[in-house]
């Protein structure tokens, strides 16, 4: 097995793994750390822009992996969209939001770094996994110079082996050969990507887990019965 | 279950919609509750309370969990109070409640530690060879070694070390002074027992057998109100917090009710409830302004001028247009205003002299015994002159007639008040000392009199002191002269309601409403007029005539001694209820007598040479109706009078070792304590031997050894703190003066060159490093106030309550007991083979409450030295008392209750029994102690629970049979039957494990003036008035003249306005300073809002709720003249030092004042200053104290000295400062990288690095 194989073939379930387990564990176990510790209390200044941009674009980051990687290729063409069309989307919604991204999260960055109270109250570990996310962003954004190139030239190959790839992770028959031709940045930008979710569990990142969208549906009151309902 | 799993059946939960889909019920998982249900969740809770220096006395639940202190409660099981009262509980403030944080917080100390260089250097020596004494020796016999360690104090360097080792060097100091220097260069510092008793007596009990001196620290404090001493003869007694819902008349000063005394505060507001009116008097709009019906802002240090003139109203409308029959009465009975005054001619008219003596007539009027000591009064009903029944003559040698019952000689007596109109009266013209800037020195009135015929045979003429006062008050009673005034509005003359808004900036109506109000509200209710006073008035250099304007008015009222009336002083005292028997093991009295205490301020004031920086010249306070025999001497001239004139104590005694003096004394053919004193005289006559600070600048005469125990010395009690930090550590400091000023003394010696450095060792003793320990040589960690087993009694509540070992003491900590009889062991071991059995001479002054207040007769100062008599021990100087000391058996000595307890007995207040019934009860209750030496088979004070029980056994507070036996010797005294007050309650025996479970009520005890009763609330002074015991000074009752030689000389016979005094500092100030815009600021430290008491400022949950560092206000319209805005850096600087800070900008105070929270320290966010280039400095840096003589006066009735009962106050209030802004860019935190200049800062010259 060489490192090829260890990188995209064992790697995505050691990280998956920990991502879940780990997840699982801390919410368990750490309740009280199960929060995004923001910042927001100690420093407003650039807080609400960069703070947007930043989400609204890792939301739009988040998505759009996960339907244009995960759609088996066979519903996109049953649905019209063509691997053109597919690649052309990809370009340029990953595009947009990933600006985004690197926006709000350089600035997040600079703000985490060199505003005093924040600097203070910030864990070696928030400083990191915001810096990884940007260079994973960066890398990201650096993929589409690569895949306008592909695109120009009408070959779709490269993201329709990706796909399958990552479909062949997820259906736990992993294939590392698929990708071994593609270009290093693609390489380097799983790996980062990938590391994301390893090390989610031991950073804010958790907060994720408990977005609140059941506060858009709920009820006004809730009440918790002792009687059996 | 898993929380996480439980979520993925987020789907599947039932619910049930209610009110058409607005409300749902769940069955979602509660476990997630468990996890705050968990942080309140605990293994044990144990009562205990707060115990350096709050008055609260709270009751708190201390909840532990896993061995560790999680947090606390208020307890609300305190035993019921009257049907009519509001309750006492829930007691304790925000402050107590963050007090947990303290216990594992980084300013604890967790293992003892010493300077690193001292330890060295000690190591060094024993390695060679020598023992420990040996080792300290040779360390203090090379000045460069001593130099290594003394001069890098503050600079941090501590090392951690065995306690083994750090008490071994200390004992070995100890041992090493003794014998090289004396015992009385041993000194010993911690305040305010009540709060944590047997900590207290602890290091005072270790000191005590040792010989070391214990300082006082109710005067250092400046909480001493010296009027209560000079009016009443009474350190200070004050009502329960309950009385002022008793009360139907508040006026409030300088006392910040709701901040300072929060679980108080509510008694003061339900009266409201039911009508009281609140009157406040407070220069800022503090927090208790917001109470009250009427603010009168008055100007800082004005007030005895506000009170004089509410005086002036009563006095005029209750006394002289018409006369209430309740406040004749009670000016009769309970007051000295019929006792009668000798005039004596001055200028074209008269002055007022000391009191009428039964001496004074022919035959003595009978009085064989003391009757220098028996006033004189006119009686109404023989018309002649009579000694009446109560007088201090009466107190000692006879019994029976010290009463305030109206009788003299055995006849029923009517006290004339005033003798005007009165056949064989004349009229005549009375100078009165006045000193407000820019009006007359010397007041004359007209005042009734009468001529008598005295022994000698030549005639004087004396008027009573009711006549004198309605004089000094300005009152026009149809005498005509000048002086006076019939009208209100008349401003030019002093003491009427217009001319103290002159002088206080109170509108005149509100001053002549106020007066009236409260005169009139005590007519109608017999006394129900209140007066709550604070340190905000008492921290002045004159605050004694703030406090007897204020308590002139209270008795001018018949208040006094009346469930809700009276004054209530709440300053740092905390009744230390069962002082009687906490006493003797404070003191050690069970081993030998008499202790050596001494008086902090006069202590400090000499020691660490601020007498030598003094700008206050006596001459400018001195009246021109005084005899002024002591004119042109300096403060601390004054101080030497006294100390020789055995008024005040000092230590040293003299100018060498007290056990060299009984040894030469014995060569001398002394054979026994009368010898010995007879030797001390005739030495101290030659001139051989001087007080010593008649000389405190020489080696011989300084401090060597110092413990700091429960306090902080150095930083918040240390008014003058960069003198400290110069003269007595020899440390950096920021004093930005010479010290030349001081230079015309008469009796102290002058020497050109200030030592730096006096202290050999200072061992500071706490659980939190405060600047004490910064700057001490060792440090000992102790536990806090919930690791210990202690007592805790208030003035505030009648209970007496425990401190418990919640958990045990953290890291190396233990309890203070523990450390001083572990100290006492190592002590016992070295000082057998250096000391052995060794005689110690105390010279003891004259001490009130004993037979020796009746030393100096008539008030006259008859000074040895000046050739006005001999000196004779007891009599004109101090006594001299020898006392055997086997240093070898200190620790057995420590951990027993000694025999004396047996032999002598007990006593408290002049009032002897006898304890052996008690003394046999704790050794079956104790145990006794089984290590062979000199207290085997006696009772164990081995745990801190045995000391406990032993000082409630032998109170009788916590003791009926011991509250009988001490009844019993007051009802002899007095000569009537005073069982009645306990009788219920005869059998109680409370113990420790009593009050564990619950706070207990204390027993009525002739220690105090109040009574614990169903029908009353406790009040100082009811037993004087309702049971006729009189109060404890020259005449029997409430002085309203003070007729003593010193008290004329400086023009206080009578209370009289007295501006703040001009300490000159600010006016010392570099020329930078000056140069920018600047505020000069009259400095105000009042207590905090965010700390002290019960827990420290630097709590960081204290910090957290303010600027989370140090701040003081100013004025909205101060600032905005200079440039300051809120939260800018400010520095305050004066002669004395400088302070940074943070200015708050606020509407609550007025121009012309600094307002900084006592008790800020200079750990926590404090920059360098731009002036002294030192660290920021403390509200301590720019104060320096200021010595009154009037306090120094001893051997005479009341004015007699106490320990913690009378002597001069460190006064912190006259001093004025210049405020400059500190701009942005010269903020500097002193954290740069080491510089060589900096190196050199911190290692000084020739010292070089460890």
């Amino acid at each position: 097995m060489d490192l090829h194989q260890i990188v995209f073939g064992v790697y995505p379930y050691l990280a998956l793994a920990t991502f879940i387990l780990g997840s699982w564990i801390r919410f368990d176990h750490e309740q009280y750390t199960w929060k995004s510790d923001s910042s927001q209390l100690l420093s407003k200044r650039y807080m609400r822009f960069a703070s947007n941009v930043f989400h609204i674009g890792i939301l739009g980051i988040f998505f759009g992996h996960l339907v244009g990687l995960l759609t088996p290729h066979s519903v996109f063409l049953a649905l019209g969209v063509s691997d053109m069309a597919h690649q052309g989307i990809a370009i340029f919604a990953g595009g947009f939001f990933g600006l985004m991204v690197i926006l709000g999260g350089v600035i997040l960055w600079l703000r985490r770094m060199f505003n005093k109270r924040v600097r203070a109250a910030s864990r070696w570990m928030d400083i990191n996994i915001l810096g990884w996310i940007i260079l994973t962003a960066v890398l990201g954004f650096t993929t589409i110079f690569y895949s306008i190139g592909h695109a120009s030239r009408g070959d779709v190959t490269t993201m329709l082996v990706l796909a399958e790839w990552v479909q062949s992770i997820v259906l736990l028959q992993p294939n590392p050969e698929l990708i071994r031709g593609v270009d290093t940045v693609f390489k380097l930008h799983i790996f980062f990507g990938l590391s994301v979710f390893l090390f989610f569990p031991f950073t804010r990142l958790v907060h994720i887990w408990s977005a609140p969208i059941g506060y858009l549906f709920r009820a006004y009151q809730v009440v918790r019965t002792k009687r059996a309902l | 279950m898993s929380h996480f799993l439980d979520r993925l059946t987020y789907f599947t939960h039932p619910r049930e919609p209610f009110s058409g889909g607005h409300g749902v019920m769940t069955i979602e998982d509660r476990k997630w509750e468990d996890a705050y249900r968990n942080r309140w969740r605990h293994d044990k809770v144990v009562r205990s309370t707060h115990g350096v220096n709050c008055t609260g006395g709270c009751s708190w639940k201390i909840f532990v969990k896993n061995g560790l202190v999680s947090f606390e409660m208020q307890q609300t099981d305190y035993p019921r109070t009257r049907d009519d009262m509001p309750n006492h509980e829930p007691r304790g403030c925000q402050r107590g409640a963050s007090f947990s944080w303290y216990l594992y917080s980084p300013h604890r100390i967790k293992y003892p530690m010493i300077r690193g260089r001292l330890l060295d250097l000690y190591r060094a020596e024993r390695k060679s060879g020598k023992d420990p004494v040996e080792a300290w020796a040779a360390i203090q016999a090379d000045q460069s070694k001593r130099d290594k360690y003394v001069k890098v104090r503050g600079l941090g360097g501590f090392v951690r070390t065995s306690w083994d080792e750090v008490l071994e060097i200390a004992a070995a100091a100890n041992v090493y002074t003794i014998d090289k220097w004396g015992p009385d260069r041993i000194y010993g510092f911690s305040p305010i027992p009540a709060m944590s008793m047997i900590s207290y007596a602890a290091g005072s009990r270790y000191l005590s057998l040792i010989g070391g001196a214990c300082g006082s620290f109710y005067d250092w404090y400046c909480d001493l109100p010296v009027a209560s001493p000079q009016t009443w003869g009474e350190q200070t007694d004050v009502p329960e917090a309950a009385d002022w819902y008793n009360s139907t008349y508040l006026i409030i000063t300088g006392a910040n009710l709701p901040m300072t005394r929060t679980p108080d505060a509510h008694f003061a507001i339900e009266t409201r409830y039911k009508g009281t009116k609140i009157v406040s008097m407070a220069p800022d709009y503090a927090e208790y302004v917001k109470f009250a019906d009427l603010w009168m802002p008055v100007k800082q240090g004005t007030d005895s001028a506000a009170f004089m003139a509410m005086g002036h109203v009563a006095l005029k409308e209750f006394y002289i247009q018409r006369q209430t029959p309740y406040f004749q009465e009670y000016a009769r009975k309970y007051t000295d205003l019929p006792m009668q005054v000798m005039l004596r001619k001055h200028e074209n008219g008269y002055v007022s002299d000391r009191n009428l003596r039964a001496s004074d007539f022919a035959g003595n009027l009978n009085e064989a015994n003391n009757p220098e000591w028996k006033t004189i009064a006119w009686d109404e009903k023989s018309g002649n002159f009579v000694a009446p029944n109560g007088s201090i003559g009466f107190r000692w040698g006879e019994e029976g007639k010290w009463n305030l019952l109206e009788k003299s000689a055995g006849a029923d007596t009517t006290l004339e008040l005033t003798c005007q109109g009165k056949a064989g009266t004349e009229v005549v013209s009375v100078g009165f000392p006045h000193f407000n800037p820019g009006e007359p020195a010397l007041l004359f009135r007209n005042v009734p009199a009468r001529r008598v015929k005295l022994a000698d045979g030549s005639e004087t003429l004396v008027a009573s002191v009711f006549d004198l006062l309605v004089a000094q008050y300005g009152v026009d009673r149809g005498l005509g002269g000048d002086n006076v005034a019939s009208d209100y509005n008349d401003a030019d003359v002093a003491y009427t309601p217009a001319w103290a808004e002159k002088v206080t900036g109170v509108k005149r109506a509100d001053i002549e409403r106020t007066g009236r109000e409260f005169a009139d509200n005590a007519a109608k209710t017999k006394g129900k007029s209140m007066v709550i006073m604070g340190a905000a008035i008492n921290h002045w250099y004159h605050h004694d005539q703030s406090y007897r304007s204020i308590m002139n008015l209270l008795h001018l009222c018949g208040c006094v001694g009346q469930s809700g009336g009276g004054w209530a002083h709440y300053v740092g005292q905390e009744k230390l209820r069962p002082q009687a028997g906490w006493a003797p093991i404070a003191f050690g009295l069970d081993w030998h007598r008499p202790p050596r205490h001494q008086n902090s301020t006069s202590y400090w004031y000499f020691h660490t040479d601020q007498w030598r920086y003094e700008t206050v010249k006596p001459d400018a306070l001195l009246s021109p109706a005084g005899k002024n025999r002591n004119k042109g001497y300096s403060l601390a001239d004054y101080n030497v009078v006294s100390t020789r004139l055995g008024w005040l104590p000092s230590a040293p005694h003299f100018n060498r070792n007290p056990l060299e003096l009984v040894a030469e004394a014995e060569r001398a053919g002394a054979t026994d304590e009368a010898g010995a004193a007879k030797y001390v005289a005739e030495q101290l006559k030659s001139g051989a031997l001087d007080v010593a600070y008649a000389d405190p600048d020489n080696p011989v005469n300084w401090p060597r050894n110092l413990i700091v125990w429960r306090g902080n010395l150095i930083g918040t009690s240390a008014k003058g703190h960069e003198y400290f930090l110069k003269h007595l550590l020899g440390a950096q400091n920021g004093v930005l003066q010479e010290g030349g000023v001081g230079n015309d003394c008469k009796e102290v010696k002058w020497v050109d060159e200030a030592p730096a450095g006096k202290l050999d060792l200072m061992v500071d003793i706490n659980f939190r490093l405060n600047s004490t320990g910064a700057y001490a040589d060792i440090i000992l960690p102790t536990a806090t106030w919930y690791e210990k087993h202690d007592l805790n009694t208030t003035d505030m509540h009648p209970f007496i309550h425990p401190l418990s070992e919640a958990v045990s003491p953290g890291w190396e900590s233990k309890s203070d007991w523990q450390i001083f009889k572990a100290l006492a062991k190592k002590f016992s071991g070295l000082a057998a083979k250096h000391l052995g059995v060794r005689r110690d001479l105390v010279a003891l002054p004259m001490q009130h409450d004993s037979p020796f207040e009746l030393a100096q007769p008539l008030g006259q100062v008859r000074d040895w030295k000046k050739g006005d008599c001999d000196p004779i021990p007891g009599k004109t100087m101090p006594l001299i008392k020898l006392v055997e000391r086997d240093y070898g058996q200190t620790y057995n000595k420590f951990i027993a209750l000694g025999p004396l307890m047996v032999k002598v007995g007990n006593n408290v207040k002049g009032l002897d029994w006898n304890t052996e019934q008690e003394y046999q009860e704790l050794a079956s209750l104790n145990r006794t102690v089984t290590e062979p030496g000199v207290s085997f088979g006696m009772p164990s004070l081995e745990e801190d629970i045995a000391v406990c029980d032993s000082v409630m056994r032998m109170a009788p507070e916590t003791n009926g049979e011991v509250a009988h036996k001490s009844w019993s010797a007051l009802s002899k005294k007095t000569g009537i039957d005073h069982h009645h007050l306990y009788a219920g309650r005869h059998e109680d025996k409370i113990t420790f494990l009593d009050i564990q479970a619950q706070p207990r009520k204390i027993i009525t005890a002739p220690t105090w003036s109040g009574i614990e009763s169903e029908k009353v609330s406790y009040t100082a002074g009811y037993t004087n008035v309702h049971e006729h015991i009189p109060f404890r000074t020259l005449t029997g009752r409430a002085h309203f003249y003070q007729d003593h030689e010193w008290m004329l000389d400086f023009g206080e016979g009578l209370c009289c306005f007295r501006p703040p005094v001009d300490m000159q500092e600010h006016k010392k100030v570099p020329e930078s300073v000056l140069k920018s815009p600047h505020l000069v600021l009259s400095w105000i430290t009042p207590h905090s809002k965010w700390g002290i008491h019960s827990t420290y400022q630097d709590n960081l949950r204290m910090l957290n709720l303010f600027r989370g560092g140090p701040y003081f206000w100013i004025s909205e319209e101060d600032a905005k003249s200079v440039g300051i805005r809120d939260n800018d850096w400010v520095e305050a600087v004066n002669a004395n030092g400088a302070t940074v800070a943070r200015a708050v900008v606020s509407q609550r105070v007025p121009r012309g004042m600094a307002l900084m929270y006592h008790a800020q320290e200079k750990n926590v966010n404090v920059p360098g200053s731009p002036t002294t280039g030192k660290r920021g400095g403390i509200l301590n840096s720019v104060t320096r104290v200021v010595v009154k003589p009037t306090h120094m006066i001893g051997g005479y009735a009341q004015l007699a000295y106490g320990f913690n009962y009378y002597g001069p106050v460190g006064s912190n209030r006259d001093e004025v400062v210049v405020v400059r802004k500190i701009q942005d860019r010269d903020v500097d935190w002193l954290e740069r990288p080491l510089s060589p200049e900096r190196e050199a800062q911190r290692n000084p010259a020739g010292i070089g690095p460890r």
